[in-house]
């Protein structure tokens, strides 16, 4: 589903977020990507949805190479990833409803059709009753899994999610990777990050640790 | 309906909602597009006008001869013949002097002056029509007849008409050089605009853009956004032109009236009108489109 071969990023001014880093994620899989922060693991997610380009090295996702993807193609790619970030990158001048009915839009789907799709995904993260709401009024928590439900609305097969527990108490964090979990059941191919090991180890998944931008063997 | 149609309408009415969302600066914008399109646009209509006078003027060319007070009856005739002889002349037309203080008793009301006169001051005339219409062939034959005896003066009527034209075309070169910076300026306003725009929606378009937007789907409001502008900028122009000229034919037909003319200066017609529509809109389109394009050509992933 997601390879990575022999991949170098390095940002200008010197910096080498990662050397060398080989790996292969398998249909279905959930991963774990840990490291302490700067260790690279926002950088090799921002590589797969091709928000950063890498210096050398292929990334094939989806039988398609990525490092070298055309600007034209590049939306389509988005589409079939479900992206959760660390800032969440909700807009605020905009309902919890429109928030998730954003991709959707992107795509031009029917509006009735997307409409269901939105309330179920709100459903799934428990924010339903709180569509009409402003993003300024829900909680870290609740703000997290909106960008949850914006992520799956789309129904991708590959989820990336940047530290989705980061700033969360321990028992927000176990309702995340729970919803995370329930997602992992239904086939979805799950690439988390997270530099807070104690919530992983709930967890039985294979872990990848960075570590100063090199993959710990 | 599909589902193409559905996402233009909706776009169109997100860009009217933006729009009406700013009420002040959105009139202002408009206002300066208006005003900047009327000066070319106006000054163009209104030497179109004048111009169409002058064309009436010139398109029957004519010398008129006016001979000696003391040319003989023979001799008159004479020189008839001779003009109705000559190769350049295709109808030659006489005016006997008795005839032309009737008509300009009739023309002028001066009717008590010419009666108080002794005896009638106008001389015979010939009113000739050349073959060749140019300035040159008419000169030069001006300038030939001026040679033959017993004719007092020879004047070319459409002289002053052509010399008016000559006049007009440097007018309308002038109205056009006008109409091309300010159409850069139509852009540089769009363009500013677009660009404020932009970077009030800086975090809709990246997350838009991560989340698998097209270049066009961003685009797409702010390209209408443009052209809606663009295209309100040329009515304000449209009727800034209209209201200017109606106001303007009202006062000159007071003008008009005292010199025995009817002369008024056309309304922009449908074709004018379209064309500054559509160049107006176009020119917000092209102002949006850089604008946007130089906005995204910054954001691409290196």
């Amino acid at each position: 589903m997601i390879q990575f071969s022999q991949i170098c990023k390095r940002y200008p001014g010197g910096y080498e977020a990662l050397k060398n880093v080989s790996f292969e994620i398998a249909e279905g899989e959930m991963i774990f990507l840990t490291g302490h922060s700067g260790a690279g693991k926002s950088t090799l997610l921002k590589l797969i949805a091709a928000i950063e380009r890498p210096n050398s090295g292929s990334i094939v996702v989806k039988g398609q190479n990525v490092s070298s993807i055309k600007g034209g193609a590049l939306p389509y790619l988005r589409r079939n990833l479900g992206l959760i970030f660390q800032d969440h990158k909700i807009l605020f001048d905009r309902s919890v409803f429109d928030n998730v009915m954003l991709p959707l839009q992107i795509c031009g789907f029917d509006y009735r059709e997307s409409a269901k799709r939105v309330r179920a995904a709100l459903d799934k993260v428990g924010l339903l009753e709180r569509e009409k709401t402003s993003p300024i009024a829900l909680s870290g928590g609740e703000q997290q899994r909106l960008c949850i439900a914006r992520a799956i609305v789309n129904r991708p097969s590959i989820l990336l999610a940047d530290e989705p527990t980061g700033n969360l108490d321990v028992d927000y964090a176990s309702d995340i990777m729970s919803i995370f979990k329930s997602f992992h059941q239904v086939g979805v191919t799950l690439l988390i990050s997270s530099h807070d090991e104690s919530v992983l180890r709930q967890f039985k998944g294979r872990v990848l640790a960075l570590k100063n931008g090199e993959l710990c063997p | 309906m599909n589902n193409w149609l559905i996402l233009h309408i909706h776009v169109l009415l997100f860009t009217l909602r933006r729009f009406l969302a700013t009420p002040l600066s959105s009139l202002l914008n408009i206002l300066v597009i208006g005003i900047a399109l009327s000066l070319p646009a106006g000054m163009y209509l209104m030497l179109k006008s004048v111009q169409s006078l002058a064309e009436q003027a010139v398109g029957t060319p004519q010398i008129s001869i006016f001979l000696s007070m003391d040319a003989s009856k023979d001799e008159v005739a004479h020189i008839g013949k001779q003009l109705m002889q000559h190769a350049g002349i295709n109808q030659v037309k006489f005016v006997p002097r008795d005839q032309a203080l009737e008509q300009l008793k009739q023309t002028t009301g001066l009717t008590d002056v010419i009666g108080g006169m002794a005896q009638n001051p106008l001389p015979d005339a010939y009113i000739v029509y050349p073959k060749k219409s140019d300035a040159q062939a008419l000169e030069a034959l001006r300038d030939e007849l001026q040679k033959w005896p017993k004719l007092e003066h020879v004047q070319l009527d459409s002289a002053w008409a052509h010399k008016l034209e000559a006049m007009l075309k440097f007018g309308l070169l002038a109205a056009l050089i006008l109409a091309v910076l300010l159409s850069f300026a139509l852009v540089a306003i769009t363009f500013n605009t677009i660009r404020l725009q932009i970077l009030t929606q800086r975090e809709e378009i990246e997350v838009s853009r991560l989340i698998g937007a097209t270049n066009a789907f961003i685009r797409r409001p702010f390209l209408y956004f443009g052209l809606l502008q663009g295209l309100l900028g040329g009515v304000a122009a449209w009727l800034i032109i209209t209201l200017s000229l109606y106001l303007l034919n009202n006062s000159l037909s007071e003008l008009t009236h005292l010199y025995a003319s009817s002369f008024t200066l056309h309304l922009p017609s449908v074709g004018d009108s379209s064309t500054l529509l559509l160049l107006s809109a176009y020119l917000g389109w092209l102002g949006a489109w850089l604008s946007v394009g130089q906005h995204l050509w910054k954001l691409e992933p290196r």
